[in-house]
């Protein structure tokens, strides 16, 4: 039952910000990379002032994978860096926190241009 | 004929059928909803077989983009993006798609400057702005923490 409560609650709150990002990408001009960008930004700016982290315990894996997530990764992994390891942490954090996302999406890129042939559209 | 950019813009509004905002904005919901409740539940799958939490979203989100890089090297991901929009595109689905799909397209323009350069085409910009603002934030965090301390 529990477990019911938070993959509905992680359905429900990832799919309304994809909600958000179809809008956005229908309404305006921007292009699904911008909206990428934007997101990440909103989910620094939001973890910055406080109010994601809330929301990411209430959401769990809602918060988590949308790419807003990586943004509130990022200031999570800053913050903790920062009171680890002081001033040093402001320059070690964001990359340190972006390493396993960019770095597992890059390896998968090199594997997948070196095995697999682009397909012909 | 020779017409203005304006003008074009007009008969292209006009020809154009309506985005059916509605559907697109359902199957998004669906989809990226859908990836979210999927990541949820591996996640606890993890948990029971004795993971702690930190480390289950850890490998939730590197199952994620490697799913994600087989499924575009199989040309099965565009086809799915068609539907599902930003669905598929604001999760870290689509992170990981914006880094393996170029790498693909590009090897003809060498391993180098080709796969190699293509690959942050949209994730550098991510990275920029993401790295860039959460420095920022630490600035300021370490400033505040200092002048409370």
């Amino acid at each position: 039952m529990t477990l019911l409560l938070t993959v509905g609650k992680a359905f429900l709150c990832g799919g309304a910000i994809c909600l958000v990002g179809q809008i956005l990408i229908d309404r305006t001009a921007l292009t699904p990379g911008k909206v990428l960008v934007l997101f990440v930004v909103c989910g620094v700016a939001l973890g910055a002032v406080g109010l994601y982290g809330p929301f990411a315990r209430f959401a769990g894996e809602g918060a988590a994978v949308p790419i807003t997530g990586f943004g509130y990764a990022l200031v999570k992994g800053t913050k903790e860096a920062i009171d680890a390891r002081g001033w040093r942490g402001i320059l070690e954090g964001p990359f340190s926190a972006a390493s396993v996302g960019t770095l597992t999406a890059v390896l998968c890129g090199l594997a997948v241009s070196v095995f697999a042939r682009s397909k012909d559209k | 004929m020779a017409i203005s950019k304006e003008e074009y813009a007009v008969l292209v509004k006009q020809t154009a059928p309506p985005s059916p905002l509605g559907t697109d904005c359902l199957k998004a919901f669906l989809c990226g909803g859908g990836i979210c409740a999927l990541a949820q539940l591996g996640l606890a799958l993890l948990q029971t077989a004795g993971l702690d939490e930190d480390t289950g979203k850890t490998v939730v989100m590197i199952a994620l983009i490697v799913l994600t890089a087989v499924l575009t090297a199989l040309g099965l991901f565009d086809k799915l993006a068609k539907h599902a929009g930003a669905g598929t595109a604001v999760p870290i689905t689509g992170f990981a798609n914006a880094v393996v799909s170029p790498a693909l397209e590009a090897k003809r323009e060498g391993f180098v400057l080709g796969t190699a350069a293509q690959m942050f085409s949209i994730a550098g910009p991510v990275l920029v702005f993401g790295c860039g603002s959460a420095a920022l934030y630490g600035l300021v965090y370490f400033l505040l923490k200092k002048a409370g301390a």
